[in-house]
């Protein structure tokens, strides 16, 4: 029964994933292939007078620009199915390379604000609702209010301002000192230039899940379940830890699996304030270059990835959640 | 019938519960929830609060438990077992020689298993054989124990909450409104388990506005009334045209019920500002005259009865 039931889990999600990615690929390359951006002039840049038309039209004629919509879809599609996602126009390599070397440089930024913000919020969460509506649960849902209507690249500039040019405690860009080469860069200095990003993400990310863990918290400390547990003789810490956590939990897990869109989101911003040359900055340079396949690379990895998180997020829900997990099997 | 020669299990003596609010334009208001409750508990006994939704019953389960809001102030004087309870006694007793029985299945724990959550209130060693035990007695099968409360039928948890209070030790019962929304074979149980609860020794509190409930388990009925107990009276006093009720309002319950006359009997009662001055009950009453507008009646014993009206 068991078998049964993860076989059909798996079945439903792989197609799932595949009905979402025909259905990204193809929305992304129809606004691709109508985007203004001419990818020869953005190719050739300010040598464009020294090229002439037949040599504008070759490269049209190699890169297949001349071919219907329909035509050009079907060879990327092709390609991308026997594992191959092209070259990247930018970049001059495969584009499965810089989407890895990117995404690891990315990986570390949202990894590490994803954990911070996660706890933070979580906590901040926790004493709001314990405190419910003194002065420390006012400022805490007065700060979290301020930086949910706060646009991360308008922090990030912010946190530059401040940290990097007035106190100059920060780098103002890129992930490591320039003039140096990648070989040497100490472990401290790619802290040192990963800090004001990972900060801005993580300050981002945090209002969520506090408000939500906030209310549910509130909502657990007003239940019938509560009131018996205090009639119980339980109380404070222990009170909350047997009964609480794992309610107060649940919204925290699965919100902050499902914002990995958020995060990636957020981190494209925070990657083009600072310069910070991860998967973000990468699919804004393959925007404005009309890099096509990096482009289009990209798309279908962060979908993966936030694909990825909500899954996650589905799973660890049966794992806590009894209601969840049991109402499945029966 | 009482057995004086025991020394009370729980004593209220001039029980009163205020709450501070703030009225219209941020005007500091209080609110009367309890006046002048007065009762006491022997050891294997069962002694039902009666009234209607409202009269702040489940309020007075929680001011002797001790887990009033914030804006409560509680008046007046508990004992326990003759010693005073004090709020450090609350807290150090609920739990342990207090118990309560929820008016409400959601009281368990829907992330917990039901045998743990028995098992929490277990101070003994061995928790998992005594919980199988306490079981078995109420004929719930022992697997009972791994399944969440969302998998009980409300009869089973109603059962698991009687299987907490059977594994507290404790002596004193609190069952607060145990049978609402119970169909007949289910409160009929519910009934049986908490003379169970009685007869091995325990004092039990049963609040309930199911008359009929309350006057087949319990040895008294305290009939309360916006927040005061009206009467106290035996529970055989409830019998025929309910002649042998000492205050008119108890006897318009009684009369109100369907097998008796199912005579109307308007309820209104509201939490007011002040203390009253007159008797409660006075805009109902047939009974009233001027007197009861302008004193609150003592309470005085009539037939082995207490009762609170000066036409008794």
């Amino acid at each position: 029964m068991y078998a049964k039931k993860g076989t059909w889990f798996i079945v439903k999600n792989t197609l799932k994933l595949a009905s979402l990615l025909v259905a990204v690929s193809i929305i992304s390359f129809t606004l691709v292939s109508h985007s203004p951006v001419d990818p020869i002039q953005s190719y050739i840049g300010a040598d464009m007078t020294s090229v002439s038309p037949e040599q504008r039209d070759n490269i049209a004629a190699y890169w297949g620009l001349n071919d219907t919509y329909t035509t050009r879809f079907s060879h990327w599609a092709n390609a991308v199915l026997h594992g191959n996602l092209g070259t990247s126009l930018t970049f001059r390599t495969s584009v499965a390379d810089v989407i890895a070397e990117r995404f690891f440089a990315s990986l570390a930024l949202m990894g590490i604000a994803w954990a911070i913000s996660g706890i933070l919020g979580y906590l901040l969460g926790i004493i709001a609702g314990m405190r419910k509506e003194t002065w420390l649960d006012v400022a805490i849902k007065g700060f979290c209010f301020t930086i949910a209507s706060t646009p991360a690249f308008w922090l990030g500039l912010l946190l530059l301002m401040c940290f990097s040019v007035w106190f100059g405690w920060f780098p103002v860009g890129l992930a490591s000192p320039a003039g140096i080469l990648n070989e040497d860069v100490t472990i401290y200095e790619r802290i040192r230039h990963l800090f004001l990003p990972a900060l801005t993400l993580s300050i981002v990310g945090i209002s969520n899940v506090a408000l939500h863990t906030r209310q549910k918290l509130i909502d657990v400390l007003d239940s019938e379940f509560i009131r018996f547990a205090k009639a119980k003789g339980e109380h404070s810490f222990s009170l909350l830890w047997r009964h609480g956590i794992r309610s107060i939990s649940l919204p925290a897990i699965s919100l902050h699996f499902a914002s990995f869109g958020e995060l990636f989101g957020g981190a494209v911003l925070a990657e083009q304030v600072f310069s910070y040359p991860g998967l973000g900055q990468a699919v804004v340079q393959a925007g404005l270059g009309g890099d096509v396949p990096l482009l289009l690379g990209i798309v279908l990895f962060s979908t993966l990835f936030v694909f990825a998180g909500n899954l996650t997020a589905d799973l660890l829900y049966q794992v806590i959640d009894p209601r969840v997990r049991r109402r499945r099997t029966t | 019938m009482i057995e004086q020669k025991y020394r009370p299990l729980m004593e209220v003596r001039q029980l009163s519960l205020h709450f501070h609010q703030y009225g219209k334009e941020l005007r500091k208001m209080m609110t009367v929830a309890i006046t002048n409750f007065d009762m006491t508990i022997h050891r294997e006994e069962i002694v039902a609060v009666v009234g209607a939704s409202g009269s702040g019953k489940s309020l007075l389960a929680n001011s002797i438990l001790g887990i009033l809001p914030k804006n409560a102030e509680l008046g007046g004087k508990l004992y326990f077992e003759g010693e005073e309870l004090t709020i450090e006694k609350q807290i150090q007793l609920r739990g342990k020689d207090i118990f309560l029985i929820p008016q409400s299945i959601n009281a368990l724990d829907p992330l917990m298993k039901t045998g743990k959550q028995v098992e929490l209130v277990i101070k003994k060693k061995d928790r998992k054989n005594i919980r199988k035990n306490i079981f078995k007695k109420l004929g719930l099968p022992p697997e009972i124990g791994d399944l969440y409360p969302f998998e009980l039928s409300g009869g089973m948890a109603r059962r698991v909450l009687v299987a907490m209070a059977m594994a507290s030790e404790a002596k004193l019962i609190i069952a607060d409104e145990p049978t609402p929304g119970l169909d007949i074979d289910a409160r009929n149980e519910t009934l049986a388990l908490i003379k169970h609860l009685s007869d091995s020794g325990k004092g039990v509190m049963f609040i309930t506005h199911d008359l009929n409930a309350a006057h087949s388990i319990a040895d008294r009925v305290a009939v309360f009334y916006a927040g005061q107990t009206l009467e106290v009276a035996n529970a055989k006093d409830f019998s025929g045209t309910g002649n042998s009720l000492r205050h008119p309002y108890s006897r318009a319950l009684w009369n109100a019920l369907p097998q008796n006359n199912f005579f109307p009997t308007f309820e209104v009662q509201k939490f007011t500002e002040k203390s009253p001055t007159g008797c409660v009950y006075r805009c109902r009453c047939p009974l009233s005259t001027d007197l009861c507008a302008q004193q609150q009646p003592e309470a005085k014993m009539v037939d082995n009865g207490m009762v609170r009206c000066f036409h008794a």
